[in-house]
């Protein structure tokens, strides 16, 4: 991977090969994401530190997509990048077909409130509010009426089978029931991605496994499903692999299980 | 709908955290409770004023032709005293002159008033207020007797002995005994109780039931007026208010004729009404409300500074909660609606407090002391207004730097 250094330019692997290619289609229904060109530098008291260097990458629907990388290679950039919560200096990210990097803070707020579903490593639930007031959150930001968002919160929180827990407030939940009913949070608005970053990274080996689960099961179902994670083992679940160093995409590894239909190479 | 959200997050947070909700409202809570019991006092004693004390002192559709005016209005300088002294008395001879100047259906009456001692059998000598009348007088004051009976026409045609006292005196001078047909004696002389008077109230702790009236005509009024024939006033009682312009302008006519003035010469008499008394009020009133709106200013500033300081610990002590709100898809306005609305509610509460504080001041100052208050409903909407008002002042800046947070920042602060 040396030709990913900082001199070498936009290298060409055989894997990389597939994701240019990708990229060249047009962000349409297929592709979830397409990002090109993507960098993002920051000014850390007068040091720029250069997160992403010009990433490209594509994603089609239903994919399940684990990113990978060790701490500096760029990964929770991407990640911010990829949920809208920032966006890049330069280079151009399509999510769903809608061009989000030159979207503006509240336009920003609304492409999160409807095409992505967070999960956090920590969880991220409002303390204070009870699992069923969690899931309701971004409907309420999507401004769904009261009857409905306690029965489409419902629905989901029984997709993670945390119906029995709905009126418990997170410091009444396990590790795992936490992280369910994150996930039922990032489900309740239908995204169109569910965005994980190290889903598991707080939680033990046994509660792990059976949050790779449901992340198995959401993809099964046709969700798509990125993930950012640097644990080996977790990414393995994943179909297709990313791996970020320095800033740039090192390898892009689609396992065998992966869904053909998509139309990657 | 979000309002309603933001209000029930606030709500909550309030109700978690009662102490510190409580100790942060309690300068809105302080102000407005100043602001409802200023208000209520002004108010109340205006009303006082208005129905009560002057109503009482002058009656409705009233004027008293007097020689100089009875309440004064604020300070009165050292020239319009000398000038007050200088003016002529009204005399007994004035009186018929001004009633046959009247329109029909025109009550009048004519009195002399001092205070004076008067004693009974049945006790020590005592201070009361003596009023010689003549004319309509109880009709124009609507004072009716509890016992006995008023003056008849020829008790006041011939100036008997007679009085009739007031409930206060049935008190000192009869403590143990019915009053009436029993004895008083005033300078010297005696007079037959003939009627007890009805309460006419109180005002300020001042009680007016000490009275005594006495026909003119009796011997008392030589001991209310040194100088012969000369008396305090005279009362006219109009119908109705329309009327009261024109009755004045006859008696001014009268009277100026009377004293011989020129149609240069300002008038040496004074023609008092209801109105021109409650201008003494009216100005007091000024005052009190200065006073009511500058003390609770002060309360409602320090409270403002209080709650816009909570705010922004608020903000930082939720930074992350605003990131996870942000990530989730919370706009600008819907952080900035949900911190101002958390603001106004903490400021509202406070002033709900207070009103409710206020009113109870109120209530206990019109209990407690002879002050009367009344809550006025249009005070209560202002105490609302004010401290949802307060809220959105002391809210607007932490809200909005809530709302400016970048939400990659806020997720990462724990």
């Amino acid at each position: 991977m040396s030709q990913h250094t900082e001199e070498a330019p936009m290298g060409v692997t055989a894997e990389r090969q597939a994701v240019v290619s990708a990229t060249g289609a047009a962000p349409g229904k297929d592709w979830v994401i397409v990002a090109r060109g993507l960098k993002r530098e920051y000014d850390m008291g007068g040091e720029i530190v250069r997160a992403l260097r010009g990433v490209d990458l594509a994603i089609a629907r239903n994919e399940y997509v684990a990113i990978m990388g060790p701490s500096g290679s760029g990964k929770s950039t991407l990640m911010n990048m990829i949920g809208c919560l920032d966006t890049p200096n330069s280079g151009e990210y399509w999510l769903n077909g809608q061009l989000v990097s030159t979207m503006k803070d509240d336009e920003l707020a609304r492409v999160r409130n409807k095409e992505i579903g967070f999960v956090f490593q920590t969880f991220n639930l409002l303390p204070r509010a009870t699992a069923l007031a969690n899931v309701e959150l971004p409907l309420v930001y999507a401004g769904v009426s009261g009857h409905e968002r306690k029965e489409r919160a419902t629905r989901a929180l029984e997709r993670v089978q945390l119906g029995a827990r709905m009126h418990h407030k997170p410091n009444e939940l396990s590790g795992g029931q936490r992280q369910r009913v994150a996930i039922a949070r990032a489900l309740v608005n239908d995204p169109s991605i569910l965005l994980a970053d190290e889903p598991t990274g707080n939680l033990d080996s046994t509660t792990s496994e059976e949050i790779m689960k449901v992340f198995a099961e959401l993809a099964e179902q046709g969700q798509t499903v990125i993930m950012v994670t640097h644990e080996p083992d977790i990414a393995q679940h994943a179909r297709r692999v990313v791996v970020l160093r320095d800033g740039l995409v090192a390898s892009d590894d689609k396992r065998e299980t992966f869904t053909k239909s998509v139309g990657l190479v | 709908m979000l309002f309603f959200e933001a209000v029930r997050i606030a709500l909550n947070t309030i109700r978690v955290q009662k102490l510190k909700s409580f100790f942060t409202a309690l300068g809105v809570c302080i102000g407005v409770m100043f602001l409802i019991t200023v208000v209520s006092i002004v108010d109340g004693m205006g009303r006082y004023m208005e129905t009560e004390l002057v109503g009482k002192l002058i009656a409705l559709n009233s004027f008293e032709l007097r020689h100089r005016p009875n309440i004064n209005i604020g300070d009165v300088s050292r020239e319009t005293w000398m000038e007050y002294n200088r003016r002529p008395r009204i005399l007994e001879s004035d009186v018929q002159p001004v009633v046959d100047a009247l329109g029909e259906g025109t009550l009048w009456a004519m009195y002399s008033q001092d205070q004076m001692q008067v004693s009974s059998l049945y006790s020590r000598p005592r201070s009361a207020q003596i009023t010689a009348i003549d004319g309509d007088y109880f009709e124009i004051k609507k004072l009716d007797v509890t016992s006995g009976r008023r003056f008849t026409p020829s008790e006041l045609t011939t100036g008997a002995s007679v009085v009739v006292i007031g409930p206060d005196l049935v008190k000192r001078l009869f403590p143990t005994v019915d009053p009436v047909d029993r004895q008083v004696k005033m300078g010297g002389k005696m007079y037959q109780v003939i009627g007890v008077g009805e309460s006419l109230g109180s005002a300020f702790g001042m009680s007016f039931d000490n009275y005594i009236y006495a026909p003119f005509r009796s011997p008392v009024h030589r001991l209310l007026n040194k100088e012969p024939h000369v008396i305090d006033g005279v009362i006219v009682q109009v119908p109705v208010a329309d009327l009261l312009p024109d009755a004045e302008e006859r008696v001014r006519t009268v009277m100026r004729a009377r004293h011989k003035l020129h149609p240069w010469q300002k008038d040496n008499f004074t023609l008092e009404t209801s109105d021109s008394a409650l201008e003494f009020w009216n100005k007091i009133k000024q005052y009190l409300v200065l006073a009511g709106v500058a003390l609770p200013a002060i309360g409602l500033v320090v409270g403002a500074i209080v709650i816009m300081n909570i705010m922004l610990v608020a903000v930082a002590e939720r930074t992350h909660e605003i990131g996870i709100r942000k990530a989730l898809g919370a706009r600008r306005r819907d952080i900035l609606l949900q911190f101002m609305i958390e603001a106004s509610t903490l400021s509202t509460f406070g002033a709900a407090m207070g009103i409710a504080l206020g009113a109870a001041a109120a209530l206990l100052i019109r209990s407690t002391t002879p002050m009367p208050t009344y809550v006025a409903p249009w005070s209560i909407l202002v105490g609302v207004l004010i401290g949802a008002g307060v809220g959105i002042v002391s809210g607007v800046y932490p809200a909005s730097r809530a709302s400016l947070l970048d939400p990659v920042a806020a997720l990462r602060q724990e």
